[in-house]
């Protein structure tokens, strides 16, 4: 016989699962009982948002499937945010939250959330278990269906009574949803006149999402790319997919893209989106993007297909084994013209900053990759230090810049950094911040400072909430409402109250020194970069403008 | 806007209803009815919804739906002929001396009466919605007393059915 919770916890080793974030509460002690002798890593989070968007962070890092565990009520509705960011970004999460007793489910129970009605829209799917012999088949469907197809969270509920009872040992059998049959293979026809209209195109533009990262189909990509001799433009979701030094790369493209992708796209004769959805951010004004191009859509999500654009070729499937089929089609075509106005746009429209005597936040970017040789996860928070650092840190290989890119989460970097060191334990991690968000899990100072979890926080402290600041000035004629952030902490005090090392940057020839030695620190760091506090992000596209019409520094 | 009756396959499971509905809230689908009954396997449910937009927001809506992890199958059944009932029931004054009128009108409809009072009687009526729509219209002069309907269920026509 075994109790709801052991089962829980055998099941969730048996899908793999090596580390869990969470915090315990009233109804999921019976399942932290379980994990005080179980051979399973947890880390004890100080917030449930963040414990979402730890397993969020080490889903991203790592490609498997992230957990998180939190109590009914209140811990469950804070994993809402960091829910809802991993779902928007389809990255492969499974919550588990407690409940309470099932006869007091519907009775405004002591700490009682309705969790899968409120996180029904923000989840792949979700279940409320019942039984406890139905726990193992919950828990192996839950990690399937969060790890196939488009990927996405997965929560799961159990009632405290759940997890107490005791049932005989269950092995569950094959997964097997009749409703769940995603199509991975993209249809051959299809493929081949995707193949077509690639020969055929004079001025193509290949513009790759975050599906081609999930698919796990960055050296597919740049096969492809080089094969059929394309330009690749990624979305801020698909940094890293193709190497930003690559010839062939136009770096990120939309609001803050380079000019060059933006040129490039809004002049393309032929667009090939591969795991991407035209976001707005993308696209601008829509009616008017890439008008003159025909679209290919490749997508494993047929409804991203069609959403926001009209799209003339559709495949289906998952990107790294459609461009396995698509690639052996395609020819190699010089396009000397098209390549050539490329490379007058790119040189004609760098991507720069004014230097002055202030700390510039994308010198302490550019100073940071050359520190880690290019090669540290960046997690970022949201904002002018999530722009800057796409900008300006230059990547090299999938997985390395992890970023709440749809949902746009305030907070979301540091907690994430933690789990992709996690699930990285070598690598350096670094959080880029901005004071405004990270403020919004600063508490999870403790949780790095007790685990020695070494993440490195980079804070661009500009006494602002910086990115509302440059649209009021932008577009609210520099009416600074409620953007200031008076009265912010002393960031590397506080570090230091919990225990983590900090340090405070204001002066341009302290920045390459202070993130040395954050580097050969062995532990946590907290560096509070005083930086230039009315500083931009340019090139920006005006909400709901052509993305060739951007405001840039000149 | 085109009227679309999509019919599908459901899991008969907890919360599959509020899967569905909360797809229609949540992406500002306005439906004009939803019908859901158990199949010949109790395991799955059909689920009959109308709905009018566009080409564009409909095919939204089939493949949004399709990726609901508890809905098995979806059809937009207008693509294609097919047959679509609605049932009625509806209570009709009776004005003293005109119970006889309101009777003749029934067997017109090839409708039944299920119920009767000295004041007023209860018409059972099933059909294409607008033999129902024109039923409530004749009726309208006697005084509608209540009017209750299922929404449509539909089934595609010929012996191609999948």
């Amino acid at each position: 016989m075994k109790t709801g919770a052991q089962l829980l916890i055998d099941s969730l080793q048996a899908i793999g699962i090596e580390v869990l974030f969470g915090i315990p509460g009233g109804v999921v002690i019976p399942i932290f009982d379980v994990l005080y002798d179980a051979d399973m890593k947890s880390v004890l989070m100080r917030h449930e948002q963040a414990a979402a968007h730890a397993a969020d962070g080490y889903a991203r890092a790592s490609g498997k499937l992230g957990c998180c565990l939190a109590t009914s009520g209140p811990g469950a509705t804070n994993l809402v945010t960091g829910i809802a960011t991993a779902n928007f970004d389809s990255v492969p999460i499974l919550a588990i939250t407690g409940q309470v007793r099932r006869d007091l489910i519907g009775n405004d129970a002591f700490q009682e959330a309705d969790i899968t009605g409120i996180t029904r829209g923000i989840t792949k799917h979700n279940y409320l278990v019942r039984n406890a012999e139905d726990i193992p088949r919950t828990i192996r469907e839950a990690a399937y269906v969060a790890t196939t197809g488009r990927q996405g969270p997965v929560l799961v509920d159990i009632p405290v009574d759940v997890s107490t009872s005791e049932v005989e040992d269950v092995v569950p059998g094959e997964v097997r949803i009749p409703g769940y049959q995603p199509t991975v293979e993209g249809n051959l026809p299809q493929i081949e006149r995707a193949a077509e209209a690639i020969n055929a195109a004079e001025r193509p533009v290949l513009y790759v999402g975050g599906g081609a990262i999930a698919s796990n189909a960055a050296a597919e990509v740049k096969t492809f790319a080089e094969a059929a001799h394309l330009p690749v433009t990624t979305t801020l979701m698909g940094l890293g997919a193709f190497p930003e030094d690559h010839p062939q790369s136009l770096r990120m493209l939309g609001m803050h893209g380079t000019p060059v992708a933006n040129y490039a796209v809004m002049n393309s004769d032929l667009l090939i989106a591969l795991g991407a959805r035209f976001d707005d951010r993308i696209t601008g004004k829509i009616t008017e993007f890439a008008e003159h191009a025909k679209i290919i859509h490749i997508d494993i999500d047929p409804a991203s297909i069609g959403k926001s654009i009209a799209v003339d070729l559709p495949v289906v499937g998952d990107a790294k084994r459609v461009l396995t089929g698509l690639t052996p089609l395609v020819d190699y075509r010089e396009r000397k013209e098209w390549f050539d106005q490329i490379a007058h746009w790119a040189e004609s429209h760098k991507l720069s900053y004014q230097k002055n005597d202030k700390v510039k936040p994308q010198y302490v970017i550019e100073q940071l990759r050359e520190v880690t040789d290019g090669d540290a996860i960046i997690c970022t928070e949201v904002g002018q230090n999530q722009m800057w650092a796409a900008q300006w840190y230059g990547f090299k290989r999938p997985r390395q810049f992890i970023s709440s890119g749809g949902l746009g989460t305030m907070g979301y970097g540091f907690p994430a950094a933690i789990g992709a060191q996690l699930a990285c334990p070598d690598a350096t991690v670094v959080d880029i911040a901005g004071d405004g968000s990270i403020q919004m899990n600063i508490q999870e100072l403790a949780t790095v400072g007790r685990d020695n979890i070494p993440v490195k926080i980079a804070i661009m402290n500009n006494g602002y909430l910086g990115m509302v600041r440059q649209w009021q000035e932008h577009f609210y004629n520099r009416r600074y409402s409620h953007s200031s952030l008076n009265g912010n902490p002393d960031f590397a005090r506080l570090a230091e109250a919990y225990g983590v090392t900090g340090m405070t940057v204001d002066q341009p020839d302290q920045v390459r020194d202070a993130l040395e030695k954050a580097m050969e620190t062995d532990g946590p760091v907290v560096l509070d970069f005083h930086v230039d506090p009315e500083e931009n992000v340019f090139p920006i596209v005006p909400p709901g403008e052509r993305i060739d019409r951007m405001i840039d520094l000149a | 806007m085109k009227k679309h009756v999509i019919s599908a396959l459901v899991s008969n499971e907890v919360g599959v209803l509020s899967h569905v509905s909360g797809l229609f809230a949540a992406r500002g689908y306005n439906i004009d009815s939803m019908n859901v009954g158990e199949t010949e396997d109790p395991g799955i449910s059909r689920m009959t919804i109308v709905l009018r937009g566009d080409d564009q927001i409909i095919e939204q809506v089939v493949k949004h739906l399709r990726k609901l992890i508890n809905v098995m199958q979806v059809k937009d059944l207008s693509a294609a002929p097919f047959v679509e009932r609605d049932l009625m029931l509806i209570k009709v004054a009776t004005p003293p001396g005109r119970r006889g009128e309101v009777i003749d009108l029934v067997e017109i409809f090839r409708g039944k009466v299920v119920d009767i009072s000295t004041r007023d009687m209860v018409i059972e009526l099933s059909g294409p919605e607008a033999k129902i729509e024109a039923f409530i219209s004749v009726c309208r002069p006697y005084g509608i007393k209540d009017v209750v309907r299922s929404g449509p269920i539909a089934a595609p026509r010929g012996a191609n059915d999948e």
